[in-house]
């Protein structure tokens, strides 16, 4: 438990987000979601539960999906972070992105950050390969509004268009 | 009603406010911050019941000094002191639970300190060093032993109506009855968990005006409860929920997230922040727990000569929460002997809330159920069964309907299914080693219009601003309104600015019911209407006016010009009546409410039909639902694609109240054992396979003027009651009390309910 005024016990770390260098320091028990959230102001990604069990939180950490209200940010120090800011914006959308808003795959829009960060990791695992495996791989992360159907519609839809675009 | 043929409403078209949700620039209520705010987090009861004794911060103050300051109940500032002051637009009647008011511990988890301090790390662990020490009474928590101090809630809750009296001889008429079943059905709490934390942003304003961010189903509601609340004026309180992350029911009455932030904001004259822990959100609201029992009898045909139903439902020590829970059973089918009571029990808990389509996802489950079992005791299909009991009139208010498709739905439901391939008899259908079986049930939902106002203000240049004081919490608000006025303006929907989710918005009231889009869509439709009116009026001070003689119905507002309906050619530029005025554009508010008069003698209802296949491994318990079809009649749709998703989601949530949902208490402590989602569990995508989701056409000319009906709650009713329904066919247990876990799929559960 802490006993003395963070500022006391702060840590420098560099970490690389969404392709901006950024050198910080940070209390030891600053998780990487609150760092996202409260220092950085990038609220896209999003606390559902701050225990790993939702994946609200769900971030790309050198390319692979994590719950970054699970992993203290000098845990990550060096590394490379991909936020749902990063991957596409308004005007210029991530085809996961896109593929969600075709697929009406959110609807009060919370979980949805932490579906398409977690999708987009899901793809590039490549480890799924069908509808019943998109369903079980996409497990952490919850959809109150229960948008799941749509979801799967959109991830199912990309992976095909990156099947085709691998045969051709 | 809506007569451009250019349709902009009923267009399939994605949510115009998916780009900014998809790429995370959505921001919600914990989302908005300046430099140097401060940051809350509560200490929560961990007890049921009893009373402070004392609560010691030493240790906290000493370890942080950027704490600001520490509120229990010996310190908290001054607020409101009489029960209405605190009563929002949907609370129930009783004495409203007030944060810090005494020593009094009323539920687990109350809060009883609140600690402010510069950053929300330092604020959650100095809330952690907290010590409360506790005088421990012995809570009562435990529905199934209070069932017999059950009491009729003296006062009524303000628009929830209570069981109508008895008609005919249900007693006499049951007992003569040919068939007859009677069962007791027990549901558990359930939590909404949406998955946005509840929580409020108040900014402090150099004028003292506080902008309050908060996670809400109504902004007016809030300001409102706020400005009593606190004493404070309208014009010096704003508040915000532009975007909400769900509420499901659970965002409707402010919670205590925002009277710790107001409070704390006001007595320092500084910004604060408070998100609450999710496990907190066990303590806000909740489905209440109820024992149900339903007795039905029915002639040698299967009509029903008897309908008795009787609910006792949980509510708290401090306030009478209603829900209609039984009523359903007096409209759904026809009767003439039908006896309907509904009666509540106090526990040491925090007071129920209202949770998506609060009373009828329980009601239903009941009577649903109850009617799978009278069709087998009767030895017809269990939709052969409700198509004999149909009835197209509300004998329990002696009204007529507004419409009712709901034949339309079991029969294009059915075809869907594939119903008609059914085995009739249970465990009759299996593959491999799983049983399958098959269940539909009927789902009622009223469909509501509240009072609501919009204003619509269009430019020469051909933009259009919508703007209400209505909420979107994953509905489609944004977008069937954009629609809405983009049809009637003759604009691309994706052209036009809605504003909402803001308090000093055009007076709107809760977003709850199903109501929004019947009451907000009108209101926009009827600005619109004015602005027609508007510029035909302009038009007219021109005596050459091709449109002098027409009137408002005959002129359409097409390609930026004012046109007579039937010769197009004959029209105005909309930009040159503007020019002329000397005006750069027109705003006019439009409204839409209950029309009392029609309502004597119409009642309005959303219907579905719902079936579901599901499979079940015996040897394991396990039951996977793999096919839900949700046949739906609910009017006019504005947007397929946005209404496909609501009724899905109501779908979803039903499939978890079957199967997954139940917030455990430990009798003995009154605590909740499962207070986080690892063992709370709602539906993931595993759980999730075939949701097929089709609406009916029903034509409506009376439910609201726009033809709508709304649909938020009806994609759960009689969801739960298909499942269990299906699990009974597949395996012939007859399982009344929800959820349906594996303990009680593999037990001896046939006939009772725990």
């Amino acid at each position: 438990m802490p006993s003395a005024p963070p500022s006391l016990r702060t840590i420098p770390i560099t970490l690389t987000i969404n392709g901006r260098r950024h050198d910080l320091d940070v209390a030891p028990w600053t998780s990487l979601l609150d760092l996202l959230r409260e220092d950085l102001k990038l609220c896209g990604t999003k606390k559902g539960c701050d225990h790993g069990q939702c994946g609200a939180c769900t971030v790309l950490v050198d390319g692979v999906r994590i719950n970054s209200c699970l992993s203290l940010a000098v845990m990550r120090d060096g590394a490379e972070i991909t936020t749902i800011e990063g991957l596409g914006t308004p005007e210029r959308l991530h085809p996961m992105q896109r593929a969600f808003m075709e697929h009406d795959a959110l609807q009060c829009g919370y979980c949805t950050p932490g579906q398409i960060c977690s999708a987009v990791g899901l793809v590039s695992e490549g480890h799924a390969h069908s509808r019943a495996e998109i369903r079980e791989l996409m497990s952490g992360n919850l959809c109150r509004c229960g948008a799941y159907t749509n979801i799967a519609d959109a991830v199912e839809d990309i992976l095909e268009q990156q099947q085709k675009a691998a045969a051709e | 009603m809506l007569t451009n043929e250019r349709r902009q409403v009923g267009r399939a078209m994605p949510r115009i406010d998916a780009p900014l949700k998809v790429t995370g620039r959505a921001a919600y209520a914990a989302e908005h911050s300046e430099p140097d705010m401060l940051h809350g987090a509560a200490v929560s009861a961990t007890i049921a019941r009893g009373r402070i004794l004392e609560i010691d911060s030493r240790a906290a103050k000493a370890a942080f000094p950027g704490i600001a300051a520490i509120y229990t109940h010996e310190n908290r500032p001054n607020a409101a002191w009489l029960d209405r002051s605190w009563q929002d637009e949907t609370a129930p009647p009783g004495h409203t639970y007030r944060p810090l008011q005494n020593d009094r511990v009323l539920f687990d988890g109350q809060p009883v300190a609140f600690v402010v301090a510069d950053s929300f790390e330092n604020a959650r662990d100095a809330a952690a060093m907290i010590t409360v020490r506790y005088e421990v009474e012995t809570p009562e928590t435990d529905l199934t032993t209070k069932l017999a101090e059950r009491y009729v809630p003296p006062k009524k809750r303000s628009g929830i109506s209570p069981p109508p009296d008895p008609r005919g001889q249900p007693e006499e008429a049951f007992k003569e009855a040919h068939f007859r079943i009677s069962g007791d059905y027990l549901i558990e709490n359930e939590h909404h968990n949406p998955m946005e934390l509840f929580a409020t942003t108040v900014l402090y304003g150099a004028d003292g005006v506080l902008a309050i961010h908060d996670k809400t189903q109504g902004s007016q509601n809030v300001q409102k409860f706020v400005c009593n609340v606190f004493s404070l004026s309208q014009d010096k309180v704003n508040v915000i929920n532009a975007y909400v992350g769900g509420a499901f029911g659970s965002g409707l009455r402010p919670r205590h997230q925002l009277f710790f932030a107001v409070m704390a904001s006001l007595d320092l004259k500084r910004s604060v922040k408070f998100e609450i822990a999710r496990s907190d959100m066990f303590y806000l609201s909740y489905r209440p727990a109820m024992y149900q029992t339903v007795s039905l009898g029915a002639d040698a045909q299967g009509r029903l000569t008897a309908v008795l139903h009787d609910t006792v439902q949980v509510t708290s020590r401090y306030e009478d929460y209603q829900e209609v829970v039984v009523n359903w059973s007096g409209l759904a089918y026809r009767c003439d002997n039908v006896a309907l009571t509904y009666a509540l029990t106090k526990l040491d808990a925090a007071t129920p809330g209202d949770m998506r389509a609060p009373g009828a996802a329980s009601g239903l489950f009941a009577l649903e159920s109850a009617m799978d079992e009278l069709s087998y005791e009767v030895g017809i299909d269990p939709l052969e069964l409700r198509r004999r009991n149909f009835v197209h009139f509300d004998q329990n208010e002696n009204k007529q309907l507004t419409s009712k498709a709901l034949r339309a739905c079991y029969r294009e439901g059915a075809a869907r299914f594939g119903w008609e391939r059914r085995q009739a008899k249970p465990r009759s259908m299996h593959e491999g080693h799983e049983l399958i079986g098959w269940g539909m049930a009927t789902g009622i939902w009223e469909a509501q219009l509240q009072s609501a106002k919009a204003r619509v203000r269009m430019s020469a240049n051909g933009q259009v601003i919508v703007q209400a004081a209505a909420s979107d919490i994953g509905t489609g608000t944004y977008t069937i309104l954009a629609q809405i006025a983009a049809e009637a303006l003759d604009v691309p929907a994706e052209d036009v600015s809605v504003q909402i989710g803001q308090s000093d918005l055009p007076e709107t009231s809760v977003e709850g019911g199903s109501w929004t889009a019947a009451s907000s869509g009108s209101a926009v439709d009827a600005a619109c209407l004015a602005i027609r009116q508007r510029l035909l009026d302009m038009a007219q001070k021109d005596d050459a006016s091709p449109l002098k003689d027409a009137t408002v119905e005959e002129v359409v507002i097409r390609d930026g010009h004012l046109r007579l309906d039937t010769d197009p050619r004959a029209g105005v530029a909309i930009s040159e009546l503007m020019a002329r005025a000397g005006e750069t554009a027109i705003e006019e508010e439009g409204k839409a409410g209950p029309d009392a008069k029609q309502m004597k003698s119409f009642a309005s209802y959303t219907h579905s039909a719902v079936f579901v296949e599901v499979r079940v491994d015996e040897e394991l318990g396990l039951a996977r639902v793999t096919r839900v079809v949700s046949a739906v009649a609910a009017g006019r749709i504005l947007n397929p694609k946005t209404a496909r998703s609501q009724i899905l989601g109501g779908v979803v949530m039903g499939l978890g109240m079957a199967l997954h949902e139940e917030s455990m208490i430990d009798h003995r402590s009154g605590r909740i054992m499962n207070h986080n989602l690892a063992e709370y569990h709602v539906p993931a995508h595993a759980d999730i396979q075939d949701i097929d989701v089709h609406f009916v056409q029903e034509f409506d000319d009376k439910a609201s003027p726009i033809g709508v009906k709304g649909l938020g709650e009806i994609g759960v009713c009689g969801v739960a009651a298909a499942v269990a329904n299906a699990i009974f066919h597949a395996t012939g247990k007859r399982i009344r009390h929800l959820p349906i876990t594996i303990d009680k799929i593999l037990g001896e559960t046939v006939g009772k309910a725990a």
